[in-house]
Protein backbone atom coordinates (compact mmCIF):
# COMPACT_ATOMS: atom_id res chain seq x y z
CA UNK A 1 0.00 0.00 0.00
CA UNK A 2 1.57 3.25 -1.38
CA UNK A 3 1.68 6.27 1.69
CA UNK A 4 2.85 9.74 1.55
CA UNK A 5 5.66 9.32 3.73
CA UNK A 6 7.37 6.23 1.58
CA UNK A 7 6.75 8.12 -1.56
CA UNK A 8 8.61 11.54 -0.58
CA UNK A 9 11.31 9.58 1.32
CA UNK A 10 12.16 8.05 -2.51
CA UNK A 11 11.69 11.17 -4.05
CA UNK A 12 13.95 12.75 -1.81
CA UNK A 13 16.55 9.72 -1.95
CA UNK A 14 17.07 9.91 -5.94
CA UNK A 15 16.05 13.88 -6.21
CA UNK A 16 18.03 15.22 -3.72
CA UNK A 17 20.43 12.74 -2.27
CA UNK A 18 21.83 11.15 -5.48
CA UNK A 19 20.70 7.50 -5.54
CA UNK A 20 21.15 5.91 -8.79
CA UNK A 21 21.86 2.41 -9.88
CA UNK A 22 25.60 2.89 -10.82
CA UNK A 23 25.73 0.09 -13.61
CA UNK A 24 23.97 -2.40 -15.27
CA UNK A 25 26.32 -4.73 -16.53
CA UNK A 26 25.68 -7.84 -18.95
CA UNK A 27 28.29 -10.48 -18.52
CA UNK A 28 28.83 -12.26 -21.82
CA UNK A 29 30.62 -15.61 -22.36
CA UNK A 30 33.34 -15.82 -25.39
CA UNK A 31 33.89 -19.55 -25.15
CA UNK A 32 32.34 -20.11 -28.32
CA UNK A 33 34.30 -17.20 -30.42
CA UNK A 34 37.71 -19.67 -29.69
CA UNK A 35 39.30 -19.48 -33.04
CA UNK A 36 43.17 -20.07 -33.63
CA UNK A 37 43.62 -17.66 -36.54
CA UNK A 38 43.29 -13.87 -34.38
CA UNK A 39 41.14 -11.83 -36.88
CA UNK A 40 38.53 -15.09 -37.08
CA UNK A 41 38.36 -14.46 -33.41
CA UNK A 42 38.27 -10.90 -33.30
CA UNK A 43 35.54 -10.99 -35.92
CA UNK A 44 33.39 -13.73 -33.94
CA UNK A 45 33.92 -11.39 -30.61
CA UNK A 46 32.63 -8.66 -31.86
CA UNK A 47 29.98 -10.16 -33.53
CA UNK A 48 28.84 -12.00 -29.74
CA UNK A 49 29.13 -8.91 -28.01
CA UNK A 50 27.02 -6.40 -30.62
CA UNK A 51 24.58 -9.20 -30.91
CA UNK A 52 23.79 -9.85 -27.32
CA UNK A 53 24.47 -6.39 -25.69
CA UNK A 54 22.22 -4.83 -28.43
CA UNK A 55 19.68 -4.44 -26.34
CA UNK A 56 21.49 -2.79 -23.25
CA UNK A 57 20.81 0.86 -23.35
CA UNK A 58 17.63 0.33 -25.01
CA UNK A 59 16.48 -1.18 -21.85
CA UNK A 60 18.21 0.73 -19.17
CA UNK A 61 16.99 4.16 -21.50
CA UNK A 62 13.76 2.17 -20.61
CA UNK A 63 13.90 1.25 -16.96
CA UNK A 64 15.21 4.58 -16.27
CA UNK A 65 12.37 6.18 -17.17
CA UNK A 66 9.53 3.73 -16.09
CA UNK A 67 10.78 4.14 -12.47
CA UNK A 68 12.17 7.59 -12.52
CA UNK A 69 15.76 6.59 -11.00
CA UNK A 70 18.92 7.38 -12.89
CA UNK A 71 20.46 4.51 -14.30
CA UNK A 72 24.77 5.77 -14.82
CA UNK A 73 26.13 3.47 -16.71
CA UNK A 74 25.89 0.36 -19.12
CA UNK A 75 28.28 -1.99 -19.78
CA UNK A 76 29.81 -5.23 -20.50
CA UNK A 77 31.93 -8.21 -19.51
CA UNK A 78 33.24 -10.27 -20.96
CA UNK A 79 35.13 -13.61 -20.67
CA UNK A 80 38.88 -13.31 -19.93
CA UNK A 81 40.84 -12.43 -22.96
CA UNK A 82 43.59 -14.61 -21.52
CA UNK A 83 41.43 -17.66 -21.95
CA UNK A 84 41.14 -16.86 -25.94
CA UNK A 85 44.80 -18.37 -25.93
CA UNK A 86 44.38 -20.38 -29.43
CA UNK A 87 43.84 -17.03 -30.88
CA UNK A 88 46.62 -15.48 -28.94
CA UNK A 89 50.54 -15.60 -30.86
CA UNK A 90 51.53 -12.48 -29.83
CA UNK A 91 51.06 -8.65 -28.14
CA UNK A 92 50.07 -7.66 -31.49
CA UNK A 93 47.28 -10.14 -31.61
CA UNK A 94 46.09 -9.64 -27.87
CA UNK A 95 46.05 -5.16 -28.96
CA UNK A 96 43.97 -6.29 -31.72
CA UNK A 97 41.36 -8.42 -29.46
CA UNK A 98 41.25 -5.15 -27.00
CA UNK A 99 40.83 -2.92 -30.16
CA UNK A 100 37.81 -5.08 -31.31
CA UNK A 101 36.27 -5.01 -27.51
CA UNK A 102 36.53 -0.96 -28.04
CA UNK A 103 34.50 -0.79 -31.08
CA UNK A 104 31.80 -3.02 -29.68
CA UNK A 105 31.72 -0.76 -26.96
CA UNK A 106 31.41 2.22 -29.58
CA UNK A 107 29.10 0.10 -31.45
CA UNK A 108 26.96 -0.35 -28.04
CA UNK A 109 26.54 3.07 -26.79
CA UNK A 110 28.51 1.54 -23.10
CA UNK A 111 30.76 3.12 -21.35
CA UNK A 112 33.26 0.47 -20.53
CA UNK A 113 33.63 -2.79 -21.48
CA UNK A 114 35.70 -5.08 -19.10
CA UNK A 115 37.76 -8.50 -19.68
CA UNK A 116 41.13 -7.50 -20.78
CA UNK A 117 42.13 -9.91 -17.64
CA UNK A 118 44.10 -12.67 -17.08
CA UNK A 119 43.86 -15.12 -13.57
CA UNK A 120 47.95 -15.86 -13.04
CA UNK A 121 47.61 -16.12 -8.91
CA UNK A 122 49.30 -19.75 -9.34
CA UNK A 123 51.33 -18.81 -12.60
CA UNK A 124 51.24 -18.13 -16.19
CA UNK A 125 49.24 -19.46 -19.13
CA UNK A 126 51.38 -18.12 -22.20
CA UNK A 127 48.23 -16.28 -23.54
CA UNK A 128 48.34 -14.83 -19.91
CA UNK A 129 51.91 -13.49 -20.46
CA UNK A 130 51.26 -12.07 -23.72
CA UNK A 131 48.23 -10.47 -22.39
CA UNK A 132 49.74 -8.54 -19.85
CA UNK A 133 52.85 -7.66 -21.84
CA UNK A 134 49.77 -6.15 -23.96
CA UNK A 135 48.52 -4.14 -21.48
CA UNK A 136 49.98 -0.59 -21.43
CA UNK A 137 49.68 -0.36 -25.26
CA UNK A 138 46.16 -2.31 -25.30
CA UNK A 139 45.19 0.55 -22.58
CA UNK A 140 47.00 3.51 -24.64
CA UNK A 141 45.20 2.22 -27.65
CA UNK A 142 41.42 2.19 -26.88
CA UNK A 143 38.94 4.04 -24.73
CA UNK A 144 36.67 1.79 -23.04
CA UNK A 145 38.63 -1.11 -22.69
CA UNK A 146 39.42 -2.22 -18.72
CA UNK A 147 41.80 -4.32 -17.84
CA UNK A 148 42.92 -6.94 -14.64
CA UNK A 149 45.20 -9.33 -13.71
CA UNK A 150 44.45 -11.64 -10.21
CA UNK A 151 47.64 -12.22 -8.73
CA UNK A 152 47.17 -13.82 -5.32
CA UNK A 153 44.47 -15.91 -3.89
CA UNK A 154 43.95 -17.43 -0.47
CA UNK A 155 43.97 -20.97 -1.70
CA UNK A 156 47.23 -20.49 -3.70
CA UNK A 157 49.25 -17.76 -2.31
CA UNK A 158 50.76 -14.63 -3.45
CA UNK A 159 52.22 -14.74 -6.81
CA UNK A 160 55.01 -12.59 -6.46
CA UNK A 161 56.70 -12.68 -10.62
CA UNK A 162 53.23 -11.24 -11.29
CA UNK A 163 53.55 -8.77 -8.55
CA UNK A 164 56.72 -7.57 -9.57
CA UNK A 165 55.70 -7.27 -13.31
CA UNK A 166 52.60 -5.76 -12.37
CA UNK A 167 54.68 -3.16 -11.02
CA UNK A 168 56.45 -2.45 -14.51
CA UNK A 169 53.10 -2.78 -16.35
CA UNK A 170 51.40 -0.11 -14.07
CA UNK A 171 54.64 2.64 -14.58
CA UNK A 172 54.44 1.63 -19.00
CA UNK A 173 51.18 2.55 -19.04
CA UNK A 174 50.81 5.78 -17.11
CA UNK A 175 53.68 6.48 -19.51
CA UNK A 176 52.27 5.75 -22.98
CA UNK A 177 49.42 6.99 -21.92
CA UNK A 178 50.93 10.30 -20.52
CA UNK A 179 49.65 13.13 -22.45
CA UNK A 180 45.68 12.49 -20.81
CA UNK A 181 46.35 12.11 -17.50
CA UNK A 182 48.24 8.85 -17.38
CA UNK A 183 44.77 7.65 -17.55
CA UNK A 184 45.61 3.98 -18.80
CA UNK A 185 46.20 3.14 -14.98
CA UNK A 186 42.32 4.43 -14.49
CA UNK A 187 41.40 1.29 -16.24
CA UNK A 188 43.94 -0.92 -14.69
CA UNK A 189 43.31 -3.50 -11.39
CA UNK A 190 45.89 -5.80 -10.17
CA UNK A 191 43.32 -7.96 -7.51
CA UNK A 192 44.12 -11.14 -5.07
CA UNK A 193 40.64 -13.23 -4.70
CA UNK A 194 39.02 -11.45 -7.66
CA UNK A 195 35.31 -12.04 -8.06
CA UNK A 196 34.19 -13.56 -10.81
CA UNK A 197 30.54 -11.36 -10.85
CA UNK A 198 31.39 -8.26 -10.15
CA UNK A 199 29.28 -5.56 -12.50
CA UNK A 200 31.55 -2.82 -11.63
CA UNK A 201 34.91 -1.13 -13.95
CA UNK A 202 37.46 -1.28 -13.95
CA UNK A 203 37.70 -4.95 -12.70
CA UNK A 204 34.90 -6.52 -14.13
CA UNK A 205 34.94 -9.33 -16.11
CA UNK A 206 32.75 -12.12 -16.89
CA UNK A 207 33.89 -15.53 -14.89
CA UNK A 208 34.34 -18.86 -15.92
CA UNK A 209 31.46 -20.48 -14.12
CA UNK A 210 28.89 -18.27 -15.35
CA UNK A 211 26.03 -18.48 -17.78
CA UNK A 212 26.27 -17.65 -21.41
CA UNK A 213 25.18 -14.57 -20.33
CA UNK A 214 24.11 -12.63 -17.19
CA UNK A 215 23.16 -9.45 -15.94
CA UNK A 216 24.93 -8.08 -12.74
CA UNK A 217 23.69 -4.82 -11.38
CA UNK A 218 25.55 -2.23 -8.97
CA UNK A 219 23.79 0.34 -7.08
CA UNK A 220 25.20 3.12 -5.10
CA UNK A 221 23.63 5.49 -2.72
CA UNK A 222 26.26 6.99 -0.40
CA UNK A 223 24.45 10.52 -0.12
CA UNK A 224 21.70 8.63 0.68
CA UNK A 225 23.09 6.82 4.46
CA UNK A 226 24.68 9.76 4.84
CA UNK A 227 21.59 11.92 5.25
CA UNK A 228 19.69 9.32 7.02
CA UNK A 229 22.48 9.37 9.56
CA UNK A 230 22.18 13.12 9.53
CA UNK A 231 18.61 13.20 10.27
CA UNK A 232 18.91 10.27 13.07
CA UNK A 233 20.88 13.04 14.96
CA UNK A 234 22.72 12.48 18.36
CA UNK A 235 22.26 8.52 19.06
CA UNK A 236 24.70 5.80 19.67
CA UNK A 237 26.27 3.61 17.33
CA UNK A 238 23.88 1.14 17.49
CA UNK A 239 21.33 3.25 16.49
CA UNK A 240 23.71 4.52 13.48
CA UNK A 241 24.44 1.00 12.64
CA UNK A 242 21.02 0.24 12.28
CA UNK A 243 19.74 3.21 9.92
CA UNK A 244 22.95 2.30 7.64
CA UNK A 245 21.23 -1.44 7.35
CA UNK A 246 17.78 0.26 7.11
CA UNK A 247 18.84 2.58 4.33
CA UNK A 248 20.93 -0.31 2.46
CA UNK A 249 17.94 -2.31 2.72
CA UNK A 250 16.13 0.20 0.46
CA UNK A 251 18.76 0.78 -1.94
CA UNK A 252 19.13 -3.09 -2.36
CA UNK A 253 15.84 -3.22 -2.82
CA UNK A 254 15.66 -0.91 -5.83
CA UNK A 255 18.48 -2.44 -7.27
CA UNK A 256 17.06 -5.95 -7.34
CA UNK A 257 14.14 -4.56 -9.05
CA UNK A 258 15.98 -3.21 -11.95
CA UNK A 259 18.50 -6.17 -12.17
CA UNK A 260 15.47 -8.27 -12.49
CA UNK A 261 13.40 -6.20 -15.21
CA UNK A 262 16.59 -5.80 -17.18
CA UNK A 263 17.13 -9.44 -17.26
CA UNK A 264 13.22 -10.24 -18.15
CA UNK A 265 13.21 -7.71 -20.99
CA UNK A 266 16.51 -8.50 -22.22
CA UNK A 267 16.27 -12.71 -21.99
CA UNK A 268 19.28 -13.44 -19.62
CA UNK A 269 19.30 -14.78 -16.42
CA UNK A 270 19.54 -12.69 -13.21
CA UNK A 271 22.82 -12.70 -11.96
CA UNK A 272 23.48 -10.76 -8.81
CA UNK A 273 23.19 -7.44 -6.83
CA UNK A 274 26.39 -5.89 -5.69
CA UNK A 275 25.79 -4.01 -2.34
CA UNK A 276 28.39 -1.73 -2.86
CA UNK A 277 28.11 1.81 -1.41
CA UNK A 278 30.12 3.65 -4.69
CA UNK A 279 30.52 7.21 -4.89
CA UNK A 280 30.96 9.97 -6.83
CA UNK A 281 32.88 13.24 -7.46
CA UNK A 282 29.75 15.15 -7.03
CA UNK A 283 29.03 16.91 -3.59
CA UNK A 284 26.47 14.65 -1.50
CA UNK A 285 27.87 11.37 -2.86
CA UNK A 286 30.76 10.28 -0.85
CA UNK A 287 31.76 7.40 1.64
CA UNK A 288 34.24 10.08 3.38
CA UNK A 289 31.01 11.91 4.28
CA UNK A 290 29.43 9.26 5.62
CA UNK A 291 32.80 8.52 7.76
CA UNK A 292 32.67 12.29 8.97
CA UNK A 293 28.73 12.37 9.44
CA UNK A 294 29.59 9.61 11.83
CA UNK A 295 31.65 11.84 13.86
CA UNK A 296 35.01 12.02 12.56
CA UNK A 297 36.40 15.96 11.91
CA UNK A 298 37.90 14.60 8.54
CA UNK A 299 38.21 10.78 7.03
CA UNK A 300 41.84 9.33 7.65
CA UNK A 301 40.99 10.44 11.33
CA UNK A 302 42.23 7.98 13.90
CA UNK A 303 39.07 5.81 14.34
CA UNK A 304 37.97 6.34 10.37
CA UNK A 305 38.90 1.79 10.12
CA UNK A 306 36.57 1.70 13.08
CA UNK A 307 33.39 3.45 11.29
CA UNK A 308 34.37 2.26 7.84
CA UNK A 309 34.15 -1.52 9.31
CA UNK A 310 30.85 -0.62 10.42
CA UNK A 311 29.96 1.24 7.99
CA UNK A 312 30.81 -2.05 5.58
CA UNK A 313 28.66 -4.78 7.40
CA UNK A 314 25.85 -2.76 8.31
CA UNK A 315 25.30 -2.21 4.37
CA UNK A 316 25.83 -5.72 3.72
CA UNK A 317 23.66 -6.78 6.84
CA UNK A 318 20.98 -4.48 5.45
CA UNK A 319 21.54 -5.33 1.30
CA UNK A 320 21.50 -9.33 2.20
CA UNK A 321 18.14 -9.40 3.09
CA UNK A 322 17.04 -7.13 0.05
CA UNK A 323 18.36 -9.07 -2.45
CA UNK A 324 17.77 -12.94 -3.57
CA UNK A 325 21.64 -13.13 -4.85
CA UNK A 326 24.50 -10.93 -4.03
CA UNK A 327 27.52 -10.58 -5.13
CA UNK A 328 30.46 -8.68 -7.06
CA UNK A 329 32.92 -6.73 -4.75
CA UNK A 330 29.83 -6.04 -2.25
CA UNK A 331 31.21 -3.23 0.44
CA UNK A 332 31.76 0.40 0.95
CA UNK A 333 34.59 1.70 -2.15
CA UNK A 334 37.33 3.98 -1.09
CA UNK A 335 38.68 5.45 -4.38
CA UNK A 336 39.90 8.34 -3.62
CA UNK A 337 39.61 10.61 -7.08
CA UNK A 338 36.04 9.26 -7.34
CA UNK A 339 34.50 10.85 -3.80
CA UNK A 340 34.57 14.24 -2.87
CA UNK A 341 35.38 13.46 0.36
CA UNK A 342 38.12 11.32 0.34
CA UNK A 343 40.21 14.23 -2.32
CA UNK A 344 39.51 16.94 0.58
CA UNK A 345 40.95 14.71 3.02
CA UNK A 346 43.93 13.44 1.41
CA UNK A 347 44.42 17.13 -0.27
CA UNK A 348 44.90 18.44 3.58
CA UNK A 349 46.81 15.78 4.62
CA UNK A 350 44.59 13.87 6.94
CA UNK A 351 44.15 10.71 5.03
CA UNK A 352 47.31 8.46 3.82
CA UNK A 353 48.50 5.49 1.77
CA UNK A 354 49.02 4.07 4.83
CA UNK A 355 45.60 4.88 6.51
CA UNK A 356 43.77 3.70 3.04
CA UNK A 357 45.41 0.12 3.22
CA UNK A 358 44.55 0.06 6.65
CA UNK A 359 41.33 0.90 5.77
CA UNK A 360 41.55 -1.27 2.90
CA UNK A 361 41.25 -4.17 5.48
CA UNK A 362 37.68 -4.10 6.41
CA UNK A 363 36.25 -2.56 3.70
CA UNK A 364 35.75 -3.55 -0.23
CA UNK A 365 38.35 -3.55 -2.83
CA UNK A 366 41.29 -1.56 -1.77
CA UNK A 367 43.90 1.15 -2.82
CA UNK A 368 41.68 2.46 -5.32
CA UNK A 369 42.26 5.43 -7.87
CA UNK A 370 44.71 6.88 -6.12
CA UNK A 371 47.66 8.89 -7.89
CA UNK A 372 51.08 8.93 -6.90
CA UNK A 373 54.17 10.60 -7.97
CA UNK A 374 55.05 10.20 -11.60
CA UNK A 375 59.12 8.90 -10.56
CA UNK A 376 57.86 6.70 -7.72
CA UNK A 377 59.98 3.13 -8.73
CA UNK A 378 58.00 0.25 -10.28
CA UNK A 379 59.19 -1.80 -7.52
CA UNK A 380 57.57 0.15 -4.87
CA UNK A 381 54.41 0.03 -6.88
CA UNK A 382 54.93 -3.95 -6.89
CA UNK A 383 55.73 -3.36 -3.07
CA UNK A 384 52.48 -1.71 -2.40
CA UNK A 385 50.57 -4.39 -4.60
CA UNK A 386 52.36 -7.11 -2.70
CA UNK A 387 51.21 -5.47 0.56
CA UNK A 388 47.66 -5.19 -0.42
CA UNK A 389 47.19 -8.25 -1.52
CA UNK A 390 48.44 -9.64 1.64
CA UNK A 391 45.47 -8.30 3.25
CA UNK A 392 43.52 -9.99 1.30
CA UNK A 393 44.78 -13.16 0.92
CA UNK A 394 45.17 -13.65 4.57
CA UNK A 395 41.79 -12.24 5.76
CA UNK A 396 40.02 -14.03 2.80
CA UNK A 397 39.08 -11.46 1.15
CA UNK A 398 39.06 -9.60 -2.91
CA UNK A 399 41.59 -6.21 -2.18
CA UNK A 400 42.72 -4.61 -5.33
CA UNK A 401 44.99 -2.22 -6.45
CA UNK A 402 44.26 0.72 -8.93
CA UNK A 403 47.42 3.40 -8.59
CA UNK A 404 48.11 6.02 -10.69
CA UNK A 405 51.65 7.26 -11.46
CA UNK A 406 51.50 10.88 -12.27
CA UNK A 407 53.91 11.35 -15.11
CA UNK A 408 55.33 14.28 -14.80
CA UNK A 409 53.38 15.07 -11.77
CA UNK A 410 54.56 14.87 -7.54
CA UNK A 411 53.23 15.19 -3.91
CA UNK A 412 50.91 18.55 -4.46
CA UNK A 413 50.16 18.46 -8.00
CA UNK A 414 46.65 16.85 -8.99
CA UNK A 415 46.12 14.66 -11.69
CA UNK A 416 42.22 15.33 -13.44
CA UNK A 417 40.37 12.86 -15.19
CA UNK A 418 36.92 14.43 -15.41
CA UNK A 419 33.37 12.56 -15.06
CA UNK A 420 32.70 10.22 -12.91
CA UNK A 421 37.04 9.20 -12.32
CA UNK A 422 37.27 12.51 -11.15
CA UNK A 423 40.28 14.62 -9.72
CA UNK A 424 42.98 12.94 -7.73
CA UNK A 425 45.49 14.70 -5.49
CA UNK A 426 49.26 13.02 -5.97
CA UNK A 427 49.65 11.28 -2.42
CA UNK A 428 53.00 10.73 -0.63
CA UNK A 429 54.62 7.32 -1.34
CA UNK A 430 57.39 5.41 1.27
CA UNK A 431 60.36 5.23 -1.06
CA UNK A 432 62.33 3.28 0.90
CA UNK A 433 63.32 0.44 -1.54
CA UNK A 434 61.75 -3.19 -1.17
CA UNK A 435 63.52 -3.67 -4.50
CA UNK A 436 65.27 -6.89 -3.18
CA UNK A 437 62.05 -8.18 -1.66
CA UNK A 438 60.08 -7.56 -5.31
CA UNK A 439 63.01 -9.19 -7.34
CA UNK A 440 62.94 -12.40 -5.24
CA UNK A 441 60.61 -13.82 -7.05
CA UNK A 442 58.39 -16.71 -6.37
CA UNK A 443 55.16 -17.44 -4.84
CA UNK A 444 54.07 -16.34 -1.10
CA UNK A 445 52.87 -19.93 0.03
CA UNK A 446 48.73 -20.02 1.00
CA UNK A 447 48.16 -18.72 4.72
CA UNK A 448 47.12 -21.46 6.88
CA UNK A 449 43.21 -21.54 7.29
CA UNK A 450 43.55 -21.87 10.91
CA UNK A 451 45.24 -20.78 14.65
CA UNK A 452 43.54 -17.63 13.45
CA UNK A 453 45.17 -14.78 15.71
CA UNK B 1 -0.81 -0.81 -12.70
CA UNK B 2 -0.37 2.43 -11.02
CA UNK B 3 1.74 5.29 -11.02
CA UNK B 4 2.99 8.59 -8.70
CA UNK B 5 2.76 11.31 -9.85
CA UNK B 6 4.48 14.40 -7.80
CA UNK B 7 4.52 18.03 -8.12
CA UNK B 8 6.59 20.51 -6.96
CA UNK B 9 6.12 24.44 -7.75
CA UNK B 10 4.80 27.86 -7.19
CA UNK B 11 1.62 28.07 -6.81
CA UNK B 12 -0.70 29.18 -9.21
CA UNK B 13 -3.99 28.60 -10.64
CA UNK B 14 -4.78 25.80 -12.67
CA UNK B 15 -1.96 23.63 -11.99
CA UNK B 16 -4.06 20.68 -10.89
CA UNK B 17 -6.55 21.64 -14.22
CA UNK B 18 -3.82 21.38 -16.33
CA UNK B 19 -2.12 17.38 -15.30
CA UNK B 20 -5.63 16.65 -14.84
CA UNK B 21 -6.72 17.20 -18.11
CA UNK B 22 -3.33 15.60 -19.10
CA UNK B 23 -3.92 12.59 -17.16
CA UNK B 24 -7.01 12.45 -19.41
CA UNK B 25 -5.57 12.75 -22.70
CA UNK B 26 -3.71 9.60 -22.02
CA UNK B 27 -6.28 7.43 -20.74
CA UNK B 28 -4.74 7.85 -17.01
CA UNK B 29 -7.47 8.04 -14.16
CA UNK B 30 -6.61 9.67 -10.90
CA UNK B 31 -6.96 7.28 -7.99
CA UNK B 32 -5.97 9.17 -5.09
CA UNK B 33 -4.61 12.72 -4.76
CA UNK B 34 -2.64 14.65 -1.56
CA UNK B 35 -1.87 18.30 -1.98
CA UNK B 36 -1.17 21.08 -0.21
CA UNK B 37 0.49 24.26 -0.17
CA UNK B 38 3.45 25.11 2.17
CA UNK B 39 4.38 29.12 2.16
CA UNK B 40 4.28 30.10 -1.41
CA UNK B 41 4.96 26.08 -2.86
CA UNK B 42 2.04 24.12 -4.28
CA UNK B 43 2.89 20.46 -3.16
CA UNK B 44 1.27 17.29 -4.75
CA UNK B 45 1.23 13.51 -4.85
CA UNK B 46 -1.26 11.76 -7.22
CA UNK B 47 -1.39 7.84 -7.24
CA UNK B 48 -2.99 7.15 -10.97
CA UNK B 49 -4.04 3.90 -12.50
CA UNK B 50 -2.32 3.35 -15.93
CA UNK B 51 -3.87 -0.40 -17.23
CA UNK B 52 -5.69 1.70 -19.60
CA UNK B 53 -2.41 3.80 -20.65
CA UNK B 54 -3.17 4.87 -24.39
CA UNK B 55 1.10 5.20 -24.92
CA UNK B 56 4.00 3.67 -23.97
CA UNK B 57 4.91 4.64 -19.92
CA UNK B 58 7.95 6.53 -21.39
CA UNK B 59 6.38 8.87 -23.67
CA UNK B 60 3.36 9.92 -20.88
CA UNK B 61 6.86 10.29 -18.58
CA UNK B 62 8.43 12.66 -21.54
CA UNK B 63 5.04 14.51 -21.73
CA UNK B 64 4.38 14.76 -18.22
CA UNK B 65 8.12 16.18 -17.61
CA UNK B 66 7.69 18.77 -20.83
CA UNK B 67 3.76 19.94 -19.15
CA UNK B 68 5.86 20.90 -15.69
CA UNK B 69 8.83 22.64 -17.66
CA UNK B 70 6.69 24.53 -19.84
CA UNK B 71 5.26 25.90 -16.10
CA UNK B 72 7.82 25.82 -14.09
CA UNK B 73 6.13 22.95 -12.32
CA UNK B 74 8.65 20.68 -11.19
CA UNK B 75 6.77 16.87 -12.18
CA UNK B 76 8.08 12.98 -12.19
CA UNK B 77 6.16 9.88 -13.00
CA UNK B 78 7.27 6.88 -11.53
CA UNK B 79 6.09 3.39 -11.47
CA UNK B 80 4.43 1.70 -8.52
CA UNK B 81 7.27 -1.09 -8.35
CA UNK B 82 9.86 1.22 -7.24
CA UNK B 83 8.13 2.67 -3.88
CA UNK B 84 6.70 -1.63 -3.61
CA UNK B 85 10.07 -2.99 -3.47
CA UNK B 86 11.42 -0.11 -1.18
CA UNK B 87 8.82 -0.15 1.40
CA UNK B 88 7.32 -3.61 1.35
CA UNK B 89 9.06 -6.77 2.90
Amino acid sequence: MLNVGAIRETVNMIKEENLDIRTVTMGISLYDCQSDDTKRLADKIYDKITRSAGRLTEVTRTLEKRYGIPIINSRVSVTPISYMAGGLHSTDDCVLIAKTLDRAADALGINFIGGYSAMVQKGEINSAKLLIDSIPEALAGTGKVCSSVNVASTKAGINMDAVRRMGEVIKETSYLTRESASIGCAKLVVFANVPEDNPFMAGAFHGTGEAEHVINVGVSGPGVVAAAIRRAGECDLTAVAETIKKTAFKITRVGQLIATEAAEMLGVPFGIVDLSLAPTPAVGDSVAHILEEIGLERCGAHGTTAALAMLNDAVKKGGVMASSHVGGLSGAFIPVSEDAGMIDAAACGALTIEKLEAMTAVCSVGLDMIAIPGDTPAEVISGIIADEMAIGVVNSKTTAVRLIPAYGKTVGDELSFGGLLGTAPVMEVNTYSPSVFVKRGGRIPAPIQSLKN
Amino acid sequence: MKAVITVVGCDSIGIIAGISAECARYGVNISEITQSVLAEYFVMIMIVDIAHLTCDFSDFVDAMEKHGRERSLEIHVMHENIFNSMHEI
